[in-house]
């Protein structure tokens, strides 16, 4: 269990790092640093992005699975790690100097 | 030859069944050959026969069913737990996750998963993902070709198809457009016309968004510049009405009929005021009226276009131009091709129009501001646009070529000042830019097949709606070099209008000048009278005065004759004749070998005489 708070808190710890999420196969967010609005719409629009990103994977290669999902915009990087029972997701900020 | 046989049969035996019966063969009648009949007989060598060798087939044509879409949203915001937890109660969602923090698969998972998001961190930072590698480096200007690309189109939704007569844009960005459509053709609108007009919102050609109901069809619409809900419209039978559009299709009020308009009301405009509720209103019945929409009972002002402000000698007005940095001042474009520079404040009514612009043989259509040198002006009439300087009342100062089909509309970018847009008949949209070429538009779409009718820039300048005929209206995107100011271009087209004023007040002068000496010589006794036109001499003389004229014209044309700059259709005011031959002789251009060339090449001889001028600077 500690061990848990641990890899959070040392994700969390990383430079530009702004927000930790960590969702359950049916987009319930389960652990998060950010406030409630801003998770519950973080957790259900990744949630089904990321449910889309894998069919997509594997219906293309039906042995392949999707690993790792980075959506890179303007002002951060979304990344997605996802398995089979749950999804992290961090945010991490553009404007890294 | 005649074979007949005759079969009988008795009258009681007609409708009895027949009896056949075997019997020996007769002869009726025996034909002899004829050899002579052989002789005409002519062989017919080779004989021609059609054949095909496909399958025939006959044509078919099948429609399918158009496909209309339409925008859903979901907005999900709290979801996917139990049954028996309540999202909104904090101790059953904190018991819940305290529940799946214990459980071991989330340990093991959140710890794997950890590794790899924090490795994907990490490479984040190693690198700026975000660098921007060219930021100092200058964007070159690329010398693309000009082009515009229909974006949609939409197509007036009513069975009887009318005209796209006005469109105004959304003032608060490009999302919006509302179009008034109206059956212009005299007495020409069927009693089961539509009298509808329509919002649409530019993403979606399948079904307007708005529907005006007004009870007479809409010939103008405009947006209120202040309050995007507030719509301004003037009816086919001269009303004025204002809709809402939080208060659905009906107008919320329309002015009363004996109080508006007689004829269409072709122009309305909203004024800048503090109140936003001010508008004017111009029409073919030779009126100007200002309104304030909270009281719609009576015009607040009315102004009659004639000098004395005499109604029943009233120029019908078509088109209108205000500038909101010149709040009392306006312009007005009527049938007969006269633009009026009005004063809305002067104190008295002699006052009222400063100013008439003639120029155009038939109805001024439109009429505006160069955005950024208010002092210049465009209008558009018969088959040329024509730029003006307020300074100079005589003539234009600069002019399209004359085009084969009458022009409908035209306005200027509002981004760049050297840019205008025209509408012409044959369904084609010419885009002008006069800083690269003075005697050709730089692009001519073919917009539609039917004539266009209205055209309205975006505020941006990069979208252009075209209204034509048969109501449809083209939304086109210009390519980028139409909509983004060059480099020196406010300068350049400041230096081409004033070189242009400057001309046309040379000119304008030394016509005078010429005029004057050709009074004193021939008819000085009617000298005085002819010189001021304000107290209008009677319709005789007019008549006498031009018919002199014109053989006074036709003389010095005649002497002139070796000449080749002469041009008869120039000669027609008198004026321009006199002044083609001016610029070949004495030379006020004789400095700019172009300009000498187009005066004096016959074939250029009628073209307009500032192309050739600002090309010379171009290549500068």
């Amino acid at each position: 269990m500690s061990d848990v708070e641990e890899v959070l808190k040392r994700i969390q710890g990383h430079k530009g790092v702004i927000g930790t999420i960590v969702i359950n196969q049916d987009g319930i967010p389960i652990r998060t640093t950010l406030d409630n609005s801003t998770t519950v719409q973080y957790a259900g629009l990744l949630c089904s992005l990321t449910q889309k990103a894998r069919s997509t994977v594997r219906d293309l290669d039906p042995s392949n699975d999707l690993t790792f999902l980075r959506i890179r915009s303007k002002k951060n990087e979304i990344m997605c790690a996802p398995c089979s029972e749950y999804l992290l997701v961090v945010i991490q900020a553009a404007e890294v100097q | 030859m005649e074979i007949v046989y005759v079969y009988t049969k008795k009258r009681a035996e007609f409708g009895r069944q027949c009896n056949f019966s075997d019997r020996p063969a007769e002869l009726h009648v025996d034909i002899i050959p004829d050899p002579t009949q052989a002789e005409n007989f002519i062989e017919r060598n080779p004989v021609d026969i059609g054949l095909q060798c496909v399958q025939e087939m006959s044509e078919h044509e099948v429609n399918t069913e158009r496909f209309e879409t339409g925008s859903r949203g979901i907005n999900h915001t709290e979801g996917g737990w139990p049954k028996d937890v309540n999202p909104h109660e904090l101790e059953q969602v904190t018991r819940f996750r305290k529940k799946v923090e214990k459980d071991e698969v989330y340990i093991q998972t959140i710890q794997n998963l950890g590794v790899v998001m924090e490795h994907c961190i990490k490479q984040n930072n190693a690198i700026d993902i975000y660098e921007e590698y060219f930021e100092d480096a200058q964007v070159d200007e690329v010398d693309e070709t000009p082009s515009a690309k229909t974006i949609n189109v939409f197509r007036d939704p009513s069975e009887i198809k009318r005209t796209a007569t006005h469109i105004s844009w959304f003032p608060d960005g490009p999302r919006k457009l509302a179009v008034a459509y109206c059956n212009l053709d005299f007495q020409g609108a069927s009693t089961d016309t539509s009298m509808d007009s329509y919002i649409w919102d530019v993403e979606n050609p399948n079904k307007p968004e708005i529907t005006l109901k007004p009870v007479s069809p809409l010939v103008c619409l405009e947006y209120n510049p202040k309050d995007s809900h507030i719509l301004l419209g003037g009816c086919y039978n001269g009303q004025i009405a204002y809709w809402d559009t939080r208060k659905g299709s009906q107008p919320v009020e329309m002015t009363p009929i004996e109080q508006s308009h007689r004829d269409p009301a072709y122009k309305t405009i909203w004024i800048q005021s503090k109140t936003g509720t001010e508008c004017f209103s111009a029409s073919t019945d030779g009126q100007v009226l200002w309104w304030d929409i909270r009281k719609l009972g009576e015009p607040t002002e009315t102004l009659y276009l004639d000098k004395k402000q005499d109604f029943s000698k009233a120029q019908g007005a078509y088109s209108l131009e205000y500038e909101p940095t010149m709040p009392t001042k306006f312009m007005v474009g009527t049938e007969q091709g006269v633009i009026m520079s009005c004063n809305r404040k002067a104190k008295t009514p002699l006052e009222k129009i400063v100013a008439n612009f003639t120029g155009h043989i038939g109805p001024v259509y439109s009429l505006q501001r160069n955005p950024h040198f208010p002092k210049n002006f465009l209008s558009v009439g018969d088959w040329c646009a024509r730029i003006w300087s307020e300074d100079i009342r005589e003539s234009s100062i600069m002019w399209t070529k004359q085009y084969s089909s009458y022009l409908t509309d035209g306005c200027w970018s509002p981004i760049r000042p050297s840019v205008f847009f025209v509408t012409k008949m044959d369904g084609t949209m010419d885009v002008w830019d006069i800083i690269f070429k003075q005697n050709d538009p730089t692009l001519s779409l073919q917009v539609c097949d039917v004539p266009l009718h209205s055209l309205r820039v975006q505020e941006h300048g990069r979208l252009v709606a075209c209204g034509s005929k048969d109501g449809t209206t083209t939304l086109l995107e210009l390519s980028e070099g139409l909509y983004t100011l060059q480099r020196n271009e406010k300068n350049l087209v400041t230096a081409m209008f004033e070189r242009e004023t400057r001309r046309e007040k040379i000119l304008d002068a030394r016509h005078r000048e010429m005029k004057l000496k050709e009074r004193t010589k021939s008819q000085p006794e009617e000298d005085a009278k002819a010189h001021d036109e304000e107290d209008a001499p009677p319709e005789e003389d007019l008549y006498a005065k031009a018919e002199n004229e014109f053989w006074d014209i036709i003389k010095t044309e005649k002497k002139k004759m070796p000449d080749p700059t002469q041009d008869i259709e120039k000669s027609d005011t008198g004026k321009d004749g006199a002044l083609s031959r001016l610029m070949g002789q004495s030379g006020f251009f004789g400095s700019d070998p172009n300009e000498d060339d187009m005066s004096a090449g016959p074939s250029t001889a009628a073209s307009p005489i500032p192309e050739g001028a600002p090309e010379s600077e171009k290549k500068d």
